[in-house]
């Protein structure tokens, strides 16, 4: 539908951002070229252009990188908990000077809306190293001990759905609590990665103490086995978190996992309709669905399904799909071929089961990875979709009539990562709150996150917490 | 103490009176004793204890629980898998109502767990001094450490959520709260060698904190567990909320730990091979595990074993406009 007034484009400047032809692994301070040569090439999702050519890390990379962390660890752990937080300080202040470049180059790199990368992912990012680095000095009154004291080696492996925050979320409460690291950034976005080792050098923060190591799941697994490695954080799919969690039976090495989620997003009756679905868009559209705990499970009282489907599918309309470093773009690229194809084969089994799949009218571009933002009505709890993580910008709708039937198909799931609750009535929040098996509960909001904040799932979605005070327990001996 | 058995020698080289002391029989001598020596005691069949009943094991199987000296003690229950799935589901279907009362509630069953087991207090001092060869004064020293430590949960059920839970300032016009919930059915693999206050040890901080528990006793000295039983049966535990198993502890454990409506382990009571075993096993719902870990049962207990059965549940809700955006309310 034409409206009466169109967009001119406003593409932000990709000149903010300049990206070498051809990147290292950064160890020990260094950038440096993979043992075996090899390499790999990443592209722009959104025009399939090859942004870079990057080294691609393998079994000899994970052990010398996790040498330089294990050299390091004992200067950095015994540094005055003051000092770490100044180059934790350091790091926040560079990542807000260059907020522009990377929101820039995560975009094209990862193919995200600009809008997102600037005014979501990089203030968070910023925001986390400040958080820890004030953790740093007060780590005595945290509430594990008056003396706790930090692990060793991080090894770490990040997804690609929100590179440089996953990286942040990582490593700002292991270098806080005293900790070294050993990243691997997932192989379809290592560039932002790469642009945080050239800020850890002007931070002049100590060589060895961050490794960055651009590479696929064969050196995410070596670093997970490696002997030295005393610590494994993960964020990433169920069925890998479920494989790393057989991998460190019978080690002392502490794990945590942040894995997926089909989160249920209730509506009941009497919630405000229109801030609800502006909840619902930012529940399963933002970052095109590729969030762990996107509400992709929409759960609506009866009374309403009609009332809030006909709103929805009008508001729906209204996003624009396109380039995502247009400051008008809502919907950008789905990162890879590779998820693409998983998004649309899930898509394709769902109308095959019958259920009733809607999307906007809706031009995708003719180069890169794309999907419209769908909708699937006549959804039941069987229904793939209403099982299965998709990972995309697909929701499922199903209804339901009374608040115990509503907790109970929210937690029909494996899964416990999210939920979000719509009703103006307060008791009616609290009551559901409780009894949803969820680690975040959104009420009368939904997709919002705080370095102040744990974040974390109950059953299959994996274990430990992220932010907060709770995030240092991860990384502390206790 | 008072019970400070007069002569330790005595126990010990009467060998002919150690089948009728098991009852509680032997420390009388004297006139009296000619005519209680021709009374048979009467000796107790040992059962499991499941969703608050206490059934014989479904398999009919026993196994000869003996002092380590070899003396026979009982038979116990040896349990089968299919035991160990019926505990897990009446560890389940425990679960909503104990995860729902209310902290000071549950508080106060803990406590009264204390209460009858200090009224048991000789019976417990027996039966731990019988199952791991121990005098009565070093077995009192045991009990008396057992109890005090439900005490001592006991106290922490209203104030964990304090500790580890919390309001987050977070920057935004958000309220938002994060507070520990308990993470669902968990199994104990009750340590060996303490038969008593070990598992006291591992079992209390699970049911504290609202998770129900599948125990499984010690293999060696399952005894005072299976007696356990007995006091929370009395002591307003809702049945199911805790559940104790005899047996092979790797056989009952195999099942749990692959069982997809356990929520947690804890493998105290495995050695290393089987623990790395069960915690591959656990990986496939993601179980959460608490390794086995040399722990002195008589120091203060820490709060690792009650967080390591909770997880953070962080909700938020806008808090209308606020200072920072320059409205008013």
């Amino acid at each position: 539908m034409a409206s009466a007034f169109e967009y001119a484009p406003a593409p932000e400047s990709r000149s903010v951002v300049d990206i070498a032809p051809s990147y290292g692994l950064f160890i020990d301070g260094e950038f440096t070229e993979a043992a075996e040569g090899k390499v790999f090439k990443t592209v722009s999702p959104s025009t399939e252009e090859v942004l870079s050519e990057v080294a691609r890390a393998g079994e000899a990379d994970v052990d010398r990188a996790v040498r330089a962390a294990r050299g390091a660890f004992g200067k950095w752990s015994a540094l005055p908990g003051s000092e770490r937080a100044k180059y934790l300080f350091r790091i926040a202040r560079i990542i807000q000077e260059r907020s522009r470049e990377l929101a820039v180059l995560e975009t094209l790199d990862n193919g995200k809306p600009i809008k997102e990368t600037r005014d979501a992912d990089l203030p968070l990012v910023a925001a986390h190293f400040f958080y820890y680095a004030g953790w740093a000095d007060k780590l005595e009154h945290a509430g594990f001990g008056t003396a706790p004291r930090p692990l060793g080696v991080a090894g770490q492996v990040i997804p690609w759905n929100f590179p440089l925050l996953m990286l942040a979320w990582k490593i700002a409460p292991a270098l806080a609590t005293g900790n070294t690291v050993v990243l691997k950034p997932a192989e379809t976005t290592p560039l932002s990665a790469l642009f945080f080792a050239d800020i850890c050098r002007q931070a002049g923060l100590p060589k060895g103490v961050v490794n960055i190591l651009p590479g696929y799941g064969d050196a995410g697994a070596a670093l997970v086995e490696h002997p030295d490695v005393n610590k494994v954080a993960f964020t990433g799919s169920t069925a890998v978190g479920k494989a790393i969690a057989r991998q460190v039976a019978g080690t002392k090495k502490k794990v945590t996992l942040e894995l997926g989620g089909k989160g249920a997003n209730i509506v009941f009756d009497d919630a405000p309709i229109d801030q609800a679905v502006e909840g619902i868009v930012t529940g399963i559209f933002f970052n095109q669905g590729q969030v762990c705990c996107a509400g992709s499970r929409l759960l609506v009282q009866e009374s309403i399904h009609d009332e809030l489907l006909d709103s929805l599918k009008r508001r729906l309309s209204t996003l624009r799909l396109g380039d995502p470093l247009d400051k008008n773009t809502d919907i950008g690229a789905i990162n890879s071929a590779e998820q693409l194809a998983r998004i649309s084969s899930l898509v394709e089994q769902g109308e095959a089961e019958g259920a009733e799949r809607w999307s906007p009218a809706c031009e995708l571009p003719s180069a890169g990875y794309w999907f419209a933002p769908t909708l699937f009505t006549n959804v039941t709890q069987a229904h793939t979709v209403a099982r299965d993580e998709i990972f995309g910008p697909v929701l499922s709708v199903l209804t339901f009539r009374t608040p115990d039937e509503a907790v109970a198909k929210a937690n029909n799931s494996q899964y416990g990562l999210s939920a979000g609750i719509w009703t103006e009535k307060g008791s009616r929040i609290l009551a559901v709150a409780s009894k949803l098996r969820a680690g975040v509960i959104w009420s009368n909001t939904f997709n919002k996150f705080d370095p102040t904040s744990p974040f974390g799932g109950y059953k299959e979605s994996g274990y430990g917490r992220e932010g907060g005070r709770h995030g240092l327990e991860a990384y502390l001996d206790v | 103490m008072s019970d400070k058995p007069k002569n330790t020698k005595n126990t010990k080289n009467t060998e002919k009176a150690a089948q009728t002391e098991k009852n509680g029989q032997a420390e009388k001598n004297g006139q009296a004793g000619q005519a209680e020596a021709q009374r048979l005691s009467v000796f107790k069949t040992y059962k499991l204890y499941v969703g608050g009943k206490f059934p014989r094991s479904e398999s009919g199987r026993v196994y000869e629980v003996t002092d380590p000296k070899g003396r026979w003690l009982a038979n116990a229950p040896r349990s089968s898998r299919k035991d160990a799935r019926d505990a897990a589901v009446a560890a389940r279907k425990a679960f909503g109502g104990w995860s729902g009362a209310t902290a000071y509630n549950r508080g106060q069953i803990l406590y009264r767990v204390a209460e009858m087991l200090e009224g048991r207090r000789d019976q417990f001092v027996r039966e731990v001094a019988e199952a791991e060869g121990l005098s009565k004064s070093r077995a009192a020293v045991q009990v008396d450490a057992a109890i005090d430590r439900w005490v001592w949960y006991a106290g922490w059920t209203d104030k964990i959520a304090q500790v580890v839970g919390g309001g987050n300032p977070v920057a935004g016009p958000f309220f938002n709260l994060s507070s520990p919930e308990p993470t669902g059915v968990v199994t104990v693999l009750a340590p060996q060698e303490s038969s008593f206050l070990g598992l006291v040890s591992v079992l209390a901080p699970v049911i504290a904190t609202g998770n129900t528990a599948i125990v499984i006793a010690s293999e060696k000295s399952p005894l005072p567990a299976l007696s356990l039983g007995e006091v929370l049966a009395t002591s307003d535990v809702p049945g199911g909320v805790v559940n104790i198993l005899s047996g092979g502890t790797a056989e009952i454990a195999a099942p749990l730990a692959a069982h997809q409506d356990v929520n947690a382990i804890d493998l105290a009571g495995a050695d290393e091979a089987l623990a790395k075993e069960l915690e591959i096993a656990a990986a496939d719902n993601l179980k959460r595990v608490v390794r086995p870990q040399p722990v002195d049962y008589f120091g203060t207990p820490g709060i690792e074993r009650l967080t390591a059965f909770l997880e953070t549940k962080t909700v938020w809700h806008p808090t209308g406009a606020l200072g920072a955006s320059g409205s008013s309310y």
